[in-house]
């Protein structure tokens, strides 16, 4: 019988589990915290932008004992962009691993995907990248979804506001990835433009493989575009700068932060200066103590790292390194890590002293993003580094 | 300027399609089958040759020929191992063996070439000159010229030598070129190697254009499938004229429907187009044989 050992092996393992299962002292030695990101294909960079904040963190919190008196450990799974793996990777952290609680990547689909199940397992789920609107105002009765990222909507207002004070749009035109991110950016940016009672001239839609855009930039111009509001990831940016130069069409771009996303500079030439994008965090010319000493913590980790190009872009870090800390004060002010009193825990936070700001009550039950549309800065390439803009 | 730079655009795009489309036909007239891995072959000319010229930095024209010479090679492999073992029991699962070798060669550069795209630099794509008031690379009028030039040049090979001819009777009837003397496996090995390396130089060509990274070949694969389909897949010139036209439908509809529009309107020409012409628009009516 070929069953016979596996199946004794099998055996042995569940009176085993059945064992520590029943010696919960043992089983928890650390605080265990899940991260479900792309950690493969085209945005793996972000995943290690991501542990690398996270990391960093976790470090500090354990050099000061961890939290609960036990140390802070990171399981990270790879989700590959993908929504079905996320959510399976989220179940498995959550129900084999006992996660006290998970942190999201990049992609918007996959943590749309992971919410419904956090919210139903009680288990907080951090977002430090993903901006997606819905992520945090899912609309559940107990809504166990935080953020310290960007909120699409409130990027939305942030690039028409400052379309209009740095350029004086009277025009915009907008020009929007062919997606699901494109998209909800679409409704955004209509509301947004409404709410300033600025008419668009025009809509265009490309795709991610789109050579060329000057067809649809060439309808912007027709109709008088004098500002554009950009909405796509990095290579498909710099397929827009390129048409524009071809074009000779000399135009203020105002964008969201997909240009950070890779060496947007490389991509889309010396022009690539010319647009103006959003982040949330930046090194360059941050004088803060905390920032150059979390850059010399990084370099000293991660060997790697020479120069602030390596660090491109910084807001994965920067948000990830922030909500680590808000996630362990959240546990520290429950005195436990079941999810419902974490969930308190997060609204009992008064203030902390972070890397992007000093947080002050940042999360209530209405309002379970950290970070407001004050908190953002507009940026450029310059090389491969970004340099916030003064405005 | 509207129509001039979508006119422009168009044809640069169109030649694109045309040539990889053009991968499509030489096989298919030499061995009634075709490489669905095109796009991934146009994208193996373009990844090769950014590592060679950019990251290995050797000159241009020697990292130009070592990449096509790569391509045509992956051609001879993909003929020996995807093709032949089926088409020569009779099966059609070559289709599915080529889409899956595809797939392969797209993840196995994403694991060596990395998951950033990268930028191509060119001096043809650098400095736009302008043409009735549209601003174009140099780049952009060299491909449709390279394009068209190819396309002559299938025709004249298959319609004037020797060795045209000898690989046109190949797919006529294997046997009795066999007993003429022809080697028939090497003729469809080259076919694909032709194939493959048409596909590398279109990669090439577009890479300054475009970015360089693994999946930047499965739409222009996609496309130039139905441009050859629409071409009719047996004729040089009705195969990169579809490309011309497929290229300069989608600018056009572009520039005046707007982009929502592009894949709904141009894929419906493409279904019109061969209801009503259903060997594409220069291709011979397939003779069944009882």
């Amino acid at each position: 019988m070929s069953l016979r050992k596996p199946f004794a092996r099998a055996l042995a393992a569940l009176g085993l589990m059945t064992l520590f299962a029943a010696a919960p002292v043992h089983a928890q030695e650390t605080v265990k915290l899940g991260l479900v990101a792309a950690m493969s294909g085209q945005s793996a960079k972000s995943g290690e932008a991501i542990v690398r904040g996270l990391s960093l963190a976790i470090d500090e919190i354990n050099a000061k004992g961890g939290v609960l008196g036990k140390k802070v450990e990171l399981l990270v799974r790879d989700d590959e962009s993908n929504p079905a793996k996320g959510v399976l990777a989220a179940r498995e952290l959550v129900q084999r691993e006992k996660v006290a609680a998970l942190f999201g990547g990049l992609d918007t689909p996959v943590s749309i995907a992971i919410v419904p199940f956090a919210n139903q397992a009680k288990v907080p789920f951090m977002g430090v990248w993903a901006a997606g609107t819905p992520i945090t105002q899912n609309g559940a009765a107990e809504n166990y979804v935080f953020r310290v990222s960007a909120v699409d909507d409130l990027v939305d207002v942030a690039l028409v506001d400052y379309a209009i004070k740095k350029y004086g749009a009277k025009k915009p035109g907008l020009i929007l990835i062919n997606n699901p991110w494109g998209e909800s950016n679409e409704k955004g940016l209509k509301a947004a433009l409404a709410a300033k009672n600025l008419p668009y001239v025009g809509i265009e839609k490309f795709e991610t493989n789109d050579v060329d855009v000057v067809p649809q930039l060439s309808r912007l111009k027709q109709a008088g575009s004098d500002v554009l509001l950009l909405v796509a990831n990095v290579a498909p940016s710099a397929q827009v700068v390129k048409s524009l130069d071809r074009m000779g069409w000399d135009v203020p771009i105002v964008s969201h932060w997909g240009p950070s996303g890779g060496r947007f500079t490389e991509l889309a030439g010396p022009s690539a200066a010319k647009v103006h994008f959003i982040q949330t965090f930046s090194f360059s010319g941050n004088s803060s103590p905390k920032a150059t000493a979390l850059l010399d913590a990084l370099k000293k980790k991660y060997p790697e790292i020479k120069s602030l190009a390596d660090v491109t872009p910084a807001v994965g870090i920067a948000n990830a390194y922030d909500a680590m800390h808000l996630t362990a004060l959240a546990i520290a002010k429950a005195g436990s890590t079941e999810g419902q009193k974490v969930r308190e825990g997060f609204y009992g936070i008064d203030k902390y002293e972070g890397l992007i700001k000093t947080y002050q009550k940042p999360f209530t039950p209405t309002n379970q993003d950290a970070l407001a549309a004050s908190d953002y800065l507009f940026t450029y390439f310059k090389g491969d580094e970004i340099l916030p803009l003064t405005n | 300027m509207l129509l001039t730079s979508a006119v422009i655009s168009g044809l640069g795009l169109g030649s694109m399609y045309g040539l990889i489309a053009l991968g499509f036909h030489v096989t298919y007239v030499v061995s009634n089958t075709v490489n669905f891995s095109q796009g991934s072959a146009m994208m193996l000319g373009a990844v090769l040759g950014y590592t060679f010229a950019v990251t290995l930095g050797w000159p241009l024209p020697l990292a130009a020929m070592t990449a096509l010479a790569a391509c045509a090679l992956a051609g001879a492999v993909i003929e020996r191992t995807l093709v032949r073992p089926f088409a020569e029991r009779g099966s059609n699962a070559w289709l599915m063996a080529t889409v899956a070798g595809g797939i392969v060669l797209d993840n196995l550069v994403l694991f060596t070439f990395g998951k950033e795209p990268r930028g191509f630099p060119s001096v043809l794509a650098t400095k736009p000159v302008q043409i009735f008031g549209a601003g174009v690379y140099p780049l952009q009028l060299v491909i449709p010229v390279a394009g068209i030039a190819i396309a002559i040049l299938l025709q004249v090979v298959f319609s004037r030598t020797r060795l045209g001819k000898a690989l046109l009777a190949v797919v006529q009837n294997p046997d009795a070129a066999k007993l003429m003397g022809i080697n028939v496996r090497l003729a469809v090995t080259v076919s694909f190697m032709i194939s493959t390396a048409l596909a590398g130089l279109a990669g090439l060509l577009i890479a300054p254009l475009f970015s360089v990274h693994s999946d930047m070949g499965t739409l222009f694969g996609i496309k130039a499938f139905a441009v050859a389909i629409l071409g009719g897949i047996t004729s040089a010139s009705g195969v990169m004229l579809a490309g011309l036209a497929y290229g300069l439908i989608e600018a056009l509809v572009t520039a005046y429907l707007g982009s929502v529009y592009t894949q709904i309107v141009v894929f419906s020409v493409v279904i019109l187009a061969l209801a009503f012409m259903p060997n594409g628009l220069m291709g011979r009516a397939a003779v069944n044989k009882v």
